[in-house]
């Protein structure tokens, strides 16, 4: 589906020949290197400002790792930094629970409103997230839940949801049903093929789908703003309240460490989905 | 298939089942009958919101102030839809043209700044935006001008951001339908003597339409949510409805008109799916896995 580029990408491969570009081949490639460019450049721009010695942070004052340093001795920054991190590794456990039972659900269950299911994850994924955010904050206050570590973890498990589904959905999709016939007839029972066949097959997607997870509980600003309260700030919210009042050296070199964590994170889920 | 496995009225399916529609129904689709409900209710200054009903927060929407507000908000969200249509649609044709081992690189390149994060990344454009940011002091190394330009806080800014951000949104569901686009279909029409426009115009196009509607539905939308764009690149001048709505809930605490507000943005969503359900219909797809 639309929204999960990575499957994407993994998946539409073609099988069929391609003709590739002659006639203006080298128009078509500045092209793409030009879009490439620009996707990169402010990337770069950043990461390399975070070394800037210069307090002023547009002229190059030479090489430091002063803003690292800072970074480290300030301490609501580490707080954030630590709620953000255990708030995503519930969050993206949480998530990919649901979400893998959802998948097998989907895929090996035949039950009434499996259409209306799968529309309301299509919707919640495809919806705005400022949308999704006001109608949380709206449950969460008629429900009078204190608004928190557990609103935050509520919101980002729903969002994260539709992501994991999807990811292990394309993975059981692509199962070949003759592997748990074969199981089945060496004489496997139920929970044996489960645990020797499907949960294998299954297990690189369902892992790539916790780090997905992972990674859109960290960058989250727009759902978190609404829902989180003062006892438990998180990363990106910290962030935002700093970037909002000016240009911050240290915002540098805290985005620059996120960038290569989600990078990290990316690369390993597609090495997992790409092992066949 | 779904048979035999796991067992068909196994505790196990009964409670995966539950589950599923619990956490759907209570997160996903109580809180959107919510805000419906709470548009149409008084704003109150204790309890968020009163009774009596009214459709006053739609009413109010058209109050001058408000309604420039959202025919701003509306211009620059389309503004970058069809920046990123404009720039997205040669990009996945040529992506999709490429080398077949050299595709799953190019998207991956394309998408792995949509995994980092977007504030950052936003951030990051104002170290390029500001006055004495790369922009200019590259502009005025080379001669072009000979005074920092404004780009910061302008609707510029806030457009180009948005742009950044959405661009691969708009390609990847581009991308899907380029890749299905059948060689055949283009030799079809070439051989029953249609020219490369009307190629263009009676084949290629309606075939990608799916594509461009989902791309649309994609940029558009986030595009008038995206709120902290605003606020880091654009300024107080530069709102989006996502602006209004997160003032209207936080700061003002008038929940109705938030909401209502937020009615619309999902209005605008159910046209726009079903705009791309008929296009997909049309050309033989039902299933919105296929192209989105």
């Amino acid at each position: 589906m639309s929204n999960n580029p990575l499957n994407h990408s993994l998946s539409s491969a073609p099988t069929k020949p391609k003709r590739t570009i002659k006639i203006g081949s080298i128009a078509a490639k500045g092209y793409l290197g030009l879009i490439y460019a620009l996707l990169y450049l402010p990337i770069l721009v950043l990461v390399v400002m975070s070394f800037n010695q210069s307090k002023i942070g547009y002229n190059w004052g030479g090489f430091s790792l002063k803003w690292y340093e800072s970074l480290f001795n300030n301490q609501a920054m580490l707080d954030a930094f630590w709620h953000s991190i255990v708030l995503g590794l519930v969050a993206a456990t949480v998530s990919t629970l649901i979400g893998t039972l959802t998948a097998l659900a989907l895929h090996r269950y035949k039950f009434r409103g499996k259409g209306l299911l799968n529309g309301l994850l299509f919707v919640l994924m495809m919806s705005p997230e400022i949308v999704l955010a006001i109608s949380l904050l709206a449950l969460f206050l008629l429900i009078g839940l204190q608004l928190g570590f557990v609103s935050l973890l509520l919101a980002h498990i729903t969002f994260c949801l539709p992501f994991v589904v999807i990811t292990v959905f394309a993975r059981l999709s692509s199962l070949d049903e003759r592997l748990l016939e074969a199981a089945r007839d060496l004489g496997a029972n139920e929970s044996t093929m489960v645990r020797t066949v499907l949960i294998p097959v299954i297990l690189p997607a369902v892992m790539a789908g916790w780090l997905l997870a992972f990674t859109l509980s960290l960058d989250d600003v727009v759902v978190s703003t609404f829902v989180t309260g003062p006892s438990y700030e998180i990363l990106p919210l910290r962030i935002y309240s700093m970037v909002r009042v000016g240009l911050k050296p240290e915002v540098n070199a805290i985005g620059t460490l996120l960038l290569v964590a989600s990078l990290v994170l990316v690369i390993i889920s597609q090495l997992l989905l790409r092992r066949r | 298939m779904a048979r035999n496995s796991l067992g068909s009225k196994s505790p196990f399916r009964t409670a995966t089942l539950w589950l599923i529609w619990g956490w759907l129904l209570i997160f996903a689709l109580l809180p959107n009958i919510l805000v419906i409900a709470v548009s149409f209710l008084t704003p109150d200054s204790s309890a968020f919101i009163s009774l009596p009903v009214s459709i006053d927060s739609y009413v109010r929407m058209l109050d001058p102030l408000y309604f420039e507000v959202f025919v701003h908000s509306l211009w620059m969200a389309s503004i970058t839809t069809v920046i990123c249509l404009l720039l997205g649609y040669p990009f996945a044709w040529l992506v999709s043209k490429a080398k077949v081992r050299w595709q799953p690189l190019l998207m991956m390149l394309l998408i792995l700044p949509f995994w980092t994060n977007s504030l950052v990344r936003t951030y990051a454009l104002k170290l390029l935006f500001a006055n004495n940011g790369l922009i200019n002091k590259s502009l005025l190394a080379i001669g072009v001008i000979d005074a920092p330009i404004d780009i910061l806080y302008t609707q510029g800014a806030v457009i180009a951001g948005l742009t950044y951000l959405l661009f691969p949104f708009m390609v990847l569901p581009l991308y899907a339908v380029f890749t299905d686009l059948r060689n055949d279909m283009l030799l079809a029409s070439q051989d029953l003597g249609a020219s490369k426009t009307q190629t263009f115009w009676h084949v290629v196009l309606p075939l990608t339409t799916p594509g461009i509607i989902s791309g649309v539905l994609l940029v558009l939308l986030p595009a008038m949510g995206m709120f902290y764009v605003a606020d880091i690149l654009g300024g107080s001048r530069n709102l989006l409805v996502g602006n209004i709505i997160k003032n209207q809930f936080l700061d003002a605490r008038d929940w109705p008109f938030g909401a209502a507000a937020s009615v619309l943005l999902t209005l605008a969503m159910a046209v726009l799916l079903l705009a791309y359900r008929a296009s997909s219909r049309r050309i033989g797809k039902t299933d919105f896995n296929e192209v989105a």
